[in-house]
């Protein structure tokens, strides 16, 4: 075999340091939440290595983050620790705490569902909890087998009592319930099976384990809502059908949870006008809709029953990577809204800005209600090393 | 004996010169073009790093490092595969395509983003747009498959390429699939190794757009060429992008299994 190129195989760490602001120009709505700015540090980085026959790899990818203003939104953790190997082609083993991503929609993905969000990071579910795993894939010639064995559950973050975007009452972190016997040691379960025909791209999976969102209920003895975790069974599809400039997709799950079924579902097109009259602009079109028919009142809730999401991409393909993104979901039922405008831009080679913008019109919704005084913007700055 | 000796000479001259003289400029653009994908059969596999520096006008640049893995196509109708990465810059690191081209069908492509772990399908609709900001649209990254153009042989003409003084066939390739942002590419191979040399893109109003010269050919197995360095000029506004390639690396242990979607984010 032929030498492998140098960049493959070099081992390095390259630290990230991100500066942030968000701003609330609206006063708070609930007593103690912090008023107008919050300040954040962000120090992260990859650590990469790869054999040289490229069939060993190790990535560790820890995140830490100091917050000025709520101290439950200081915190440490570790995205990726992982090994792993192909063995024998088509095998292939991966042991440690890793990220996993299923679904093929943009506004919310119902089958993405091996991590925890990271809701102290974001509210629109973009960010994931390092997730320890073992995981056997199996590369055949009919598509790909994939057997997660999940060994500890991690648990969702709320923000503090300081903090916006936040539940009323707060959310206790560290008091966590469980369904299961073992707690977060109960161990989770799932397989997943991919493969691809023509323009369709299919993913299937099943899942045994914990629910990764909680009910909140209210514990009258401290004022505070506490998380409790549901067991989950679960088997879910996604596919995506990609035809020139289209792109149709597909996601639904059925769950059994606290002797109740529910059924999620999100599907809609994306569809992409390049090289708008030759300015190398791209511009995209995605229209959703989400589906959820659970009984909110029994089972852990959901932000998204009957919505309807609109949205657009904007890409410069200029040498900077400037990138536009902004979307709304609209409850059709409770007219509530949630909407989000992301650019996003490098500066010289080694900086990136980021600024996302964040809009919640409740209306009749109960779930935005708490979230309305809590429009924001926010401005992030990262340097590479 | 003389006369048995010139007319089997005639007879020979006639005969090798008959297609020849029967040929139109489009089989002979055909057959120049063949002959050059011909001599490139059989690479199996490659990898290879380079560095993409872009310039604009004033003289600032900027650069981006990638790996290009290729899988050499198999069966009728289908293109090489590859997978792109990107090494740098940071905020891009790790990002990773992934191409099975067609010959007249579409492309199928399928992006990962690393920071999500996402393998996304894409469209490959878009053919005239940038790659990454540079002055190669996403057409001409595409594997230049036989049977994407229509061929006209024009002349062969003597020029010089990167300090090299070269016979060179040059020939009208009119794109064959849909959307593509040129009207004609001037496409010009050397009679001597036949190996792309020169590529002249005219836009869809027939101006002259963008040229790419391939120049520090190297034969590897004493079989494939490379061009080591290509520069893409555009004339309208002055911007340019040159690709620097590092030594190729042929017969890598590389499997169909790679090149699927699923491999991306195990890169």
């Amino acid at each position: 075999m032929s030498a492998v190129p140098a960049l493959a195989q070099s081992f390095d760490f390259r630290p990230e340091v991100g500066v942030e602001v968000r701003l609330f120009p609206d006063d708070p709505q609930f007593d103690d939440q912090f008023d107008t700015a919050q300040g954040s540090l962000v120090l992260t980085g990859e650590g990469r290595w790869r054999s040289r026959d490229r069939d060993t790899r190790i990535l560790f990818e820890p995140l830490v983050r100091i917050d000025s203003r709520d101290a439950e939104r200081t915190y440490f953790d570790i995205r990726e620790a992982s090994i792993s190997r192909e063995i024998n082609r088509d095998w292939d083993v991966l042991v440690g705490v890793s990220q996993v991503f299923w679904g093929v929609a943009e506004s919310r993905n119902v089958v993405d569902m091996i991590n925890q969000f990271d809701t102290v990071e974001d509210v629109d579910e973009g960010e994931k909890l390092g997730q320890p795993m073992i995981r056997l894939s199996r590369r055949g010639d009919i598509g790909t087998l994939e057997a997660y064995y999940l060994p500890f559950f991690r648990e969702r973050l709320f923000p503090g009592r300081d903090g916006r975007l936040r539940t009323e009452p707060t959310t206790s972190n560290d008091v966590a319930r469980y369904e299961r016997g073992g707690d977060e040691w109960a161990g989770d379960f799932a397989l997943r099976y991919t493969n691809r025909f023509g323009g369709f791209d299919l993913g299937l999976h099943g899942f045994y384990g914990t629910s990764r969102n909680p009910r909140l209920d209210f514990n009258p003895a401290t004022g505070e809502l506490e998380p409790f975790y549901p067991e989950l069974s679960q088997g879910g599809v996604d596919i995506q059908w990609t035809s020139e400039a289209w792109l149709l997709k597909g996601e639904a799950v059925v769950g059994n949870m606290l002797g109740e079924t529910l059924v999620s579902a999100v599907g809609g097109f994306e569809y992409t006008f390049f090289d708008v009259s030759g300015s190398g602009w791209d511009v995209g079109v995605i229209g959703e809709y989400l589906y959820d028919d659970r009984d909110q009142s029994l089972l852990p809730n959901t932000l998204f029953e009957n919505d309807v999401f609109l949205g657009t991409r904007i890409t410069l393909n200029d040498i900077q990577d400037t990138e536009f993104l902004a979307g709304a979901i609209i409850d059709d039922q409770t007219g509530g809204v949630f909407a989000s405008a992301e650019f996003q831009r490098r500066i010289g080679d080694n900086m990136l800005l980021e600024i996302e913008a964040r809009f919640f019109a409740a209306e009749d919704d109960p779930f935005i209600a708490a979230l309305e005084a809590d429009d924001n913007l926010l401005i992030r700055l990262t340097r590479y090393f | 004996m003389s006369f048995f000796k010139s007319t089997c000479a005639v007879i020979a001259l006639v005969t090798l010169t008959a297609p020849a003289i029967a040929e139109t400029p489009e089989e002979r653009g055909f057959a120049i073009a063949e002959r050059n994908d011909l001599s490139d059969a059989g690479f199996a596999t490659s990898t290879v790093e380079l560095t993409m520096t872009l310039a604009d006008p004033s003289g600032r640049t900027t650069t981006r490092e990638l790996r290009i893995d290729t899988r050499e196509k198999e069966g009728e109708g289908n293109g090489d595969r590859s997978v792109t990465v990107f090494y740098s810059p940071r905020d891009v690191e790790g990002t990773a395509l992934l191409t099975h081209s067609r010959v007249l069908e579409s492309d199928d492509q399928w992006l990962y983003l690393p920071a999500l772990r996402r393998t996304k399908r894409i469209s490959s609709s878009n053919k005239s747009g940038p790659f990454v900001g540079s002055e190669f649209a996403f057409e001409d990254i595409a594997g230049a498959e036989l049977g994407k153009y229509a061929y006209t042989y024009l002349e062969t003409v003597s020029e010089e390429i990167a300090g090299e003084t070269l016979e060179l066939d040059k020939l009208e390739c009119i794109p064959a699939y849909e959307r593509s942002g040129y009207s004609k590419i001037h496409c010009y191979f050397d009679t001597d190794v036949f190996q792309a040399r020169k590529f002249v893109f005219f836009d869809r109003g027939g101006q002259e757009l963008k040229t790419l010269e391939l120049a520090d050919y190297r034969q590897y197995d004493e079989a494939y060429w490379r061009a080591h360095r290509q520069t893409m000029t555009n004339h309208i506004t002055g911007k340019s992008t040159v690709l620097a390639f590092e030594d190729y690396a042929f017969g890598v242990d590389l499997d169909e299994r790679d090149f699927e979607p699923e491999a991306l984010e195990r890169l």
